[in-house]
C-alpha cells in the first residue's frame, strides 16, 4: 500500500460526493433544508481538508516520484486503469484545492440564499472534480475529470451568477471544452502509440518529433484556454464577473491552475522537443499577456473585472515559467501558481465583502472605506501587496525565480515579462486608493461595517498562508524540489537524446 | 546578537502599535514603540563601537531560510561588518529621535498609533536592509522601506495630494526596483550565488565573463553596474527618476526627516559602497554613476533656488546632496561617499525637523512667500537651522565642510573626463546649495512678517519633545564631521571599515585626493560663502533683485519653477500614451479578441440552423451521409496509417 496505509487519495477525492449525498437526502422546510445543507458542505470540506494534511504531513519531499499511488485496473485489454497517485507537482494543488473549499463555503454562508442545498451541492461535486484532476495518473482518467470541473462551475456562474449570468456561463462551456475536445484526439493518438493511459508511461515514451507538434498543439489549444493565455481569456473577465464570489474564488484559486498544471504534467515532459521548439511562441504570447493585460486591467471600472485581468498577467508569469526548463524557472512558476491561488482568491473575496454590503462592483462607487472598515483596509493592503509581489509576501517569490529562471533565456524575456513589478503596481494601487483611501463622502458608505467574525474567519487563513509562504517559503518549495529537478533533469535528457538521434540520421 | 535585537525591536514595536493601537491607545502605542526604538539604538550603538573600537569581530549571524530553488539560495541573515554596523547606529539614532519629535509634531493628529506603526515599521525595514547578507534580503528592505514610504507618504489618505504623491513614489520607486531585480538575477547567473562572501571571492573568476544583450556583448560587470545603479537611481531620486522626492513632501515632516532626507534615499549610496569590490571592476558603468550624480547634483540645485514651499527646497536639496554622494561613489571613493551620507544624515534630517517645527509654529504654513520675522519668537528653532544650513553649505567646521570637500577632492584627483565633469558640477552646486540654504533662512525668518495677523500671534516655540531631536541633531551636525573625517576617509580607513568595503588594488582615490592642489580644496568653501553672501544681498539688502531678474529671464525662471518640465514631459510622453493605450486596448478586447470566438459562435448557430434542413427523416439521405463518412475515415487512415 501508501504511505497512508489506506487509499487516500481516492478518499479525498470522493468524501466531497458522500457529504454531497447527505445534503440529497435531507428534506422539510426551505430554511432547514438550507442551513442543514451549509452545515454539511462545511463540515464535510473541513474533514477533507484535515485528511489532506495527511499528505502535508506523510509526503516523502526527498522522493521526486509518484507517491500513495493506487492502481486499480480497469480497462486492462485497453491498458487503461483507475490510477491516482501524487508527485511534489500535484500535492499542494490537492492541499490548494481542499483548503479553498472549505473558505468558499464559508464565504457564501449569507451571500447564497436560493437554493442553497443545490449550490452546496455543487461546490462539493466541484471538490471531487478539482482532487480527482490533480491526482489522476492516468490519462484518460483525468481527462474525465478535468472535463468534469466544468459541470459544477458552469451551473455555479449560470445558476448563482450576476445578470449575465447565462451568456458568461455558456461561454465558459463552450470556450474551455472547445479546447479539450483537440486534447481528447491528442490522447487518442498517444493512446494508439503508447497502448496505455497510464501517465508515468506516457511521460517516458518517446513520440516523433513530428508528432510531438501535433500533439502539443492539440495540448495547447486546451490548457492555453484554461490558463488562460492571450488571446484565449476573453471568457475569464466575463465568468468572473457574473460568478457569484466563491464562484469567483475557485476559478481564480485553483481552476486556472488547471491549464498551467497541464503544461507541466503533459507538455512539458511527454513532448519535450515540441516544448522547446514552441517555446518562443509560448514567451511570447505570455509577454503580451503580461503586459497587454496589466494595461486592461488599468483601464477597468469594474473591481472583479480588474483583478481578473490582473489574473490573466499573472498566468503570464507562470507560462513563462514553465517554458524556460530550468529549476529556477519552474519552481517559481509553480510558486506563483499557488501564491496566486492564494493571493487572488482572497482579493475576490476581499471585492466580495464590499459587495455584499453595497452592491455593486463599481470602482468610483466607492471611497474613504478606511474610516469605517479598518480592518478590511488592512487585509487589502497585504493581499494588494502581495498581489504587486512585495518580498517578504507569498507573491514575491515566484515572480522573483521566473525572473532568474527567464534570465537565463534572455535579458528581455526577464524584464519584459516581469513588466508585471511596474503595471500591477499601477493598477493595484489605482484600486486600492480609489476604493480605501479618499474620503468618505457617499450617504450609503457612511454606515457600512468593518469584517464580521465569519468573514476574519474566512481571510485569517489566507492571511496567514500569504505571510507564511513569503516569509518561510522553503517550507513548501521543499515539496516540489526533488520533483522539479527529476523534471528538469527528463526534459534536458530528453531533448540531448533527440539530438543526438538527429546527430546519427545525418 | 546586539544586532538582532537592533532590527527586530523596531518591528515588534511596529506590530503592538500597529495590530493593538486601538486596544492600548496612543500613548501606549507611542511608550512601545519608542521605547522598542531606544532599545534599538542602544543595541545598534554597542554593535558599532564593539566593531570599531572593541573587539567584536565581523560576522554573520544566519537568522533561518528564506527562498531556496535548485542552486539558488537566499537566507534571513544579519551581517556584522563596519558598512552594516555603521548605517544601524545611525538609523536607529536618528529614527529614535525622529520618533520622539513626533510625539509633539503628531500630537494633533487623529491617528497617532498608526503613524508610529508604521515609522517603526520603516525603521524595521530599512535595518533589514542594511544588515542584509545577501541580495535578496537587501532586495527585501529595499521593497520594505519602499512600501512604508508609501504608507507615510499618503499618511493624510483623505488629501488626494497626498495620495497621488504616495502612488507615484511607489510606482516610480519600482521602475528602478525592476533594473535591480534583473541584476541580482544576472548575478546569480554569473556567480550562480547571490550572497555577498560568495560574490565577492568569484570577482577575479568572472571578470572578464560576458553577457550578451542588445546584440553585442558587454562586459557582465559593467551590465551588472547599471542594472544596480538603475535601482539606485529609483530609490534615491536621481536625474529622470527623482521625480517622486519633491511630491514625497505631501506626507508629514518627521517621515520627510526619516525616510527622505536621512535614511531611505540613501540606500541607493549603501548599495553602491556594498557592491563596491564589484563595481570597481565595472568603470564604464562607475562612469555612467558619476555623470548621472553630477548632472542631479547640479539639476536638483538650480530648480532649488527657485521653489517657494520650504520642504520642497529641502527636498531638492536632498536630491542633490544624493547626487554628491553618487559623484564620490562613482569615482571609486565609495568611504568618501559614506562619509558624506553620515553627515548628510544629521544635517539634513536637522533641517527638516527645523522646518516642521517653523511649520508647526505657522500654523501647517509651508509657503515661504508666506513667512518672515519670526526669528525672535522661536530662537531655538532658528539657530538650529542656522547650524543645519552651515553644514549643509559646508563652512568648516560643520559637518559637510568635511564630507563635501572630500567628494570635490575626490572628483577632481579621480583625472577622468567624468570625474571633472562631476567636479565642476559640484562645485556649481556648492554656490547653490549656499544661495538656496541662505535664501531659506533669510525667507523664512526675517523681514517684515507676511503672514496674516492670526498666524503671527500664535507663533510659538515648538515643546520639548520637538527641540530635544533638534539640540541632539544639530550637535551631530557640528560633531560628525571632525571626529569622524580622519577615520572614515583618512589613510588609515583600512582599520574603520575593515574588509567591509573592498576596492581593487589599482584604486588609490583616497591617496590622490591628499594630492589635489590647494585652490581644489578651498575652492567648495570659498564658493560656499559667495553663495551665502549673494543671497544676503539678494533678500536681506536689496529684496528687488530676485523679482526683477526672474521678469528680466522668464524663460529661465519659468523652467527653474517648473523643475525643469520633467513631470509634464512624463505626463505627455508615459502617462498619457499609457492610460490612452489601455483604454484602446481594452476596446480591441472587447471587439477583436472577444469578438473572434463570439463570432465563431454565431456562426455554428446560424450554420446549424440551415443544417437542421438537412433532418429530412429520409432513411437514403442519411445512408448515404453515413457512407460518405465511412470513406472519409477509411481514407483518413490509410492516409495517415
Amino acid at each position: 500500500m501508501n504511505q497512508a496505509g489506506f487509499p487516500i487519495l481516492t478518499l479525498l477525492t470522493f468524501l466531497p460526493l458522500v457529504g454531497g449525498a447527505i445534503i440529497l437526502t435531507v428534506r422539510g422546510e426551505e430554511a432547514i433544508v438550507a442551513s442543514n445543507a451549509r452545515w454539511t458542505a462545511l463540515w464535510t470540506s473541513l474533514v477533507v481538508f484535515a485528511l489532506s494534511l495527511i499528505l502535508w504531513v506523510k509526503f516523502d519531499s526527498s522522493n521526486g516520484g509518484f507517491q500513495f499511488v493506487e492502481s486499480v485496473s480497469w480497462l486492462p485489454q485497453a491498458g487503461i486503469s483507475y490510477k491516482m497517485g501524487v508527485d511534489g507537482i500535484s500535492v499542494l494543488f490537492v492541499l490548494l484545492s481542499t483548503a479553498l473549499t472549505p473558505i468558499c463555503i464559508l464565504a457564501s454562508w449569507e451571500s447564497i440564499t436560493t437554493r442553497v442545498r443545490e449550490y452546496m451541492l455543487a461546490f462539493l461535486v466541484l471538490e471531487t472534480m478539482m482532487v480527482g484532476m490533480f491526482c489522476a495518473l492516468d490519462f484518460l482518467v483525468f481527462y474525465m475529470f478535468f472535463e468534469a470541473v466544468l459541470i459544477p462551475m458552469y451551473l455555479i456562474i449560470g445558476i448563482w451568477g450576476g445578470p449575465r449570468r447565462v451568456y458568461a456561463a455558456v461561454k465558459f462551456f463552450l470556450y474551455t471544452l472547445a479546447g479539450s475536445l483537440l486534447m481528447l484526439l491528442a490522447l487518442l493518438f498517444m493512446w494508439n502509440t503508447a497502448h496505455t493511459t497510464d501517465i508515468e508511461v506516457l511521460m517516458h515514451t518517446a513520440f516523433s518529433p513530428h508528432m510531438q507538434t501535433w500533439l502539443f498543439l492539440a495540448f495547447f489549444a486546451s490548457f492555453a484556454v484554461k490558463v488562460p493565455m492571450w488571446p484565449f481569456h476573453t471568457w475569464l473577465p466575463d465568468a468572473h464577473v457574473e460568478a457569484p464570489t466563491a464562484g469567483s474564488v475557485i476559478l481564480a484559486g485553483v481552476l486556472l491552475k488547471m491549464g498551467a498544471y497541464g503544461f507541466l504534467r503533459f507538455s512539458v515532459p511527454m513532448l519535450p522537443d515540441a516544448a522547446v521548439y514552441f517555446a518562443p511562441f509560448i514567451y511570447t504570447l505570455s509577454v503580451v499577456a503580461v503586459i497587454y493585460t496589466s494595461l486592461v486591467a488599468l483601464a477597468q471600472t469594474d473591481m472583479k473585472k480588474l483583478i481578473a485581468y490582473s489574473s490573466v498577467a499573472h498566468m503570464g508569469v507562470v507560462t513563462i515559467g514553465i517554458f524556460t526548463f530550468n529549476v529556477q524557472g519552474v519552481s517559481g512558476a509553480l510558486f506563483q501558481m499557488l501564491s496566486h491561488g492564494v493571493v487572488s482568491a482572497a482579493l475576490f473575496l476581499c471585492v466580495g465583502v464590499v459587495y455584499d454590503r453595497i452592491h455593486t462592483r463599481e470602482i468610483l462607487r466607492y471611497g474613504g472605506l478606511v474610516d469605517r472598515m479598518p480592518a478590511y483596509a488592512l487585509t487589502f493592503m497585504l493581499f494588494t501587496m502581495a498581489s504587486i509581489g512585495l518580498p517578504g509576501t507569498a507573491g514575491f517569490v515566484g515572480e522573483f525565480l521566473v525572473l532568474v529562471g527567464a534570465f537565463k533565456i534572455s535579458l528581455w524575456l526577464s524584464v519584459l515579462g516581469s513588466a508585471g513589478m511596474i503595471l500591477g503596481a499601477v493598477y493595484m494601487l489605482y484600486l486600492y486608493r480609489r476604493v480605501v483611501f479618499g474620503k468618505l463622502e457617499k450617504l450609503d458608505l457612511k454606515g457600512i461595517l468593518d469584517l464580521s467574525p465569519r468573514e476574519i474567519a474566512i481571510f485569517a487563513p489566507l492571511v496567514a498562508l500569504t505571510l507564511w509562504m513569503g516569509i518561510y517559503p522553503s517550507s513548501f518549495t521543499g515539496f516540489f524540489d526533488a520533483a522539479v529537478g527529476q523534471m528538469v533533469e527528463h526534459h534536458q535528457a530528453a531533448i540531448a537524446a533527440t539530438s543526438k538521434l538527429a546527430g546519427v540520421m545525418r | 546578537m546586539l544586532l538582532a535585537v537592533a532590527v527586530l525591536a523596531p518591528l515588534f514595536g511596529s506590530m503592538i502599535a500597529g495590530l493593538l493601537g486601538r486596544a492600548i491607545g496612543d500613548r501606549a502605542a507611542q511608550a512601545v514603540t519608542i521605547l522598542c526604538m531606544l532599545l534599538a539604538s542602544v543595541c545598534g550603538v554597542s554593535a558599532f563601537v564593539s566593531l570599531v573600537y572593541g573587539s567584536a569581530t565581523p560576522g554573520v549571524v544566519v537568522l533561518g531560510e528564506w527562498v531556496s530553488a535548485g542552486e539558488f539560495h537566499a537566507n534571513w541573515a544579519l551581517r556584522y561588518d563596519t558598512l552594516s554596523a555603521v548605517m544601524v547606529a545611525m538609523v536607529t539614532c536618528v529614527a529614535t529621535l525622529i520618533h520622539i519629535y513626533s510625539i509633539g509634531y503628531m500630537s494633533h493628529d487623529k491617528s497617532i498609533a498608526r503613524f508610529f506603526s508604521y515609522l517603526s515599521l520603516f525603521t524595521f525595514a530599512m535595518l533589514a536592509l542594511v544588515t542584509a547578507d545577501n541580495l535578496l534580503q537587501l532586495f527585501f528592505g529595499w521593497e520594505g522601506v519602499g512600501l512604508a514610504s508609501y504608507l507615510l507618504i499618503g499618511f493624510w489618505y483623505d488629501r488626494p495630494a497626498a495620495r497621488a504623491a504616495a502612488m507615484k513614489a511607489f510606482v516610480v520607486n519600482r521602475i528602478g526596483d525592476l533594473g535591480f531585480a534583473a541584476g541580482i538575477a544576472l548575478i546569480f547567473f554569473i556567480f550562480g550565488s547571490i550572497e555577498f562572501s560568495t560574490i565577492f571571492a568569484g570577482l577575479s573568476q568572472h571578470v572578464n565573463d560576458v553577457y550578451h544583450v542588445l546584440g553585442t556583448d558587454f562586459r557582465a560587470y559593467e551590465v551588472i553596474g547599471i542594472l544596480l545603479f538603475i535601482g539606485a537611481m529609483g530609490k534615491s531620486a536621481q536625474l529622470g527618476l527623482h521625480v517622486w522626492l519633491p511630491d514625497a513632501m505631501e506626507g508629514p515632516t518627521p517621515v520627510s526627516a526619516l525616510i527622505h532626507a536621512a535614511t531611505m534615499v540613501t540606500a541607493g549610496v549603501f548599495l553602491m559602497s556594498r557592491m563596491s569590490p564589484l563595481l570597481d571592476f565595472a568603470p564604464g558603468a562607475m562612469h555612467f554613476v558619476t555623470f548621472m550624480g553630477a548632472s542631479t547634483a547640479l539639476f536638483a540645485a538650480t530648480v532649488a533656488c527657485t521653489q517657494n514651499d520650504i520642504k520642497r527646497v529641502i527636498a531638492y536639496s536632498t536630491c542633490s546632496q544624493l547626487g554628491y554622494m553618487f559623484v564620490a561613489a562613482g569615482v571609486g571613493a565609495y568611504q568618501v561617499s559614506m562619509f558624506h551620507l553620515l553627515t548628510h544624515a544629521f544635517f539634513k534630517a536637522l533641517l527638516f525637523l527645523g522646518a516642521g517645527s517653523v511649520i508647526h509654529a505657522m500654523s501647517n504654513e509651508q509657503d515661504m512667500r508666506k513667512m518672515g520675522g519670526i526669528w525672535k519668537m522661536i530662537p531655538l528653532t532658528y539657530v538650529a537651522m542656522w547650524i543645519g544650513n552651515l553644514a549643509l553649505a559646508g563652512v568648516p567646521p560643520f559637518a559637510g565642510y568635511f564630507s563635501k570637500d572630500a567628494i570635490l577632492e575626490a572628483a577632481w584627483a579621480s583625472h577622468s573626463l567624468v570625474g571633472h565633469y562631476g567636479f565642476w558640477c559640484c562645485l556649481i552646486a556648492a554656490f547653490l546649495t549656499a544661495f538656496y540654504s541662505w535664501r531659506l533662512l533669510i525667507m523664512t525668518f526675517h523681514g517684515a512678517p507676511r503672514a496674516d495677523h492670526h498666524t503671527m500671534e500664535h507663533v510659538h516655540e515648538s515643546p520639548w519633545a520637538m527641540t530635544v531631536p533638534l539640540i541632539l541633531l544639530a550637535a551631530g551636525a557640528v560633531l560628525t564631521g571632525f571626529s569622524f573625517a580622519d577615520q572614515i576617509i583618512g589613510e588609515d580607513w583600512h582599520a574603520f571599515w575593515g574588509d567591509a568595503i573592498g576596492v581593487a588594488a589599482s584604486n588609490h582615490i583616497l591617496a590622490d585626493m591628499a594630492a589635489v592642489p590647494a585652490v581644489v580644496s578651498m575652492a567648495p568653501t570659498v564658493l560656499g560663502l559667495l553663495g551665502i553672501a549673494t543671497a544676503y544681498a539678494f533678500y536681506m539688502v536689496w529684496p528687488a533683485i530676485p523679482g526683477r531678474l526672474a521678469a528680466s529671464l522668464p524663460g529661465l525662471y519659468r523652467f527653474l519653477l517648473n523643475k525643469w518640465y520633467f513631470d509634464e514631459l512624463y505626463d505627455a510622453t508615459i502617462v498619457q500614451p499609457a492610460s490612452r493605450l489601455a483604454r484602446r486596448l481594452w476596446r480591441i478586447d472587447g471587439e477583436v479578441i472577444d469578438g473572434m470566438p463570439n463570432g465563431v459562435a454565431r456562426l455554428t448557430a446560424d450554420g446549424s440552423s440551415q443544417i437542421v434542413k438537412l433532418q429530412t427523416g429520409s432513411i437514403a439521405n442519411y445512408a448515404f451521409a453515413m457512407l460518405i463518412g465511412v470513406v472519409a475515415l477509411v481514407s483518413l487512415y490509410l492516409i495517415v496509417g
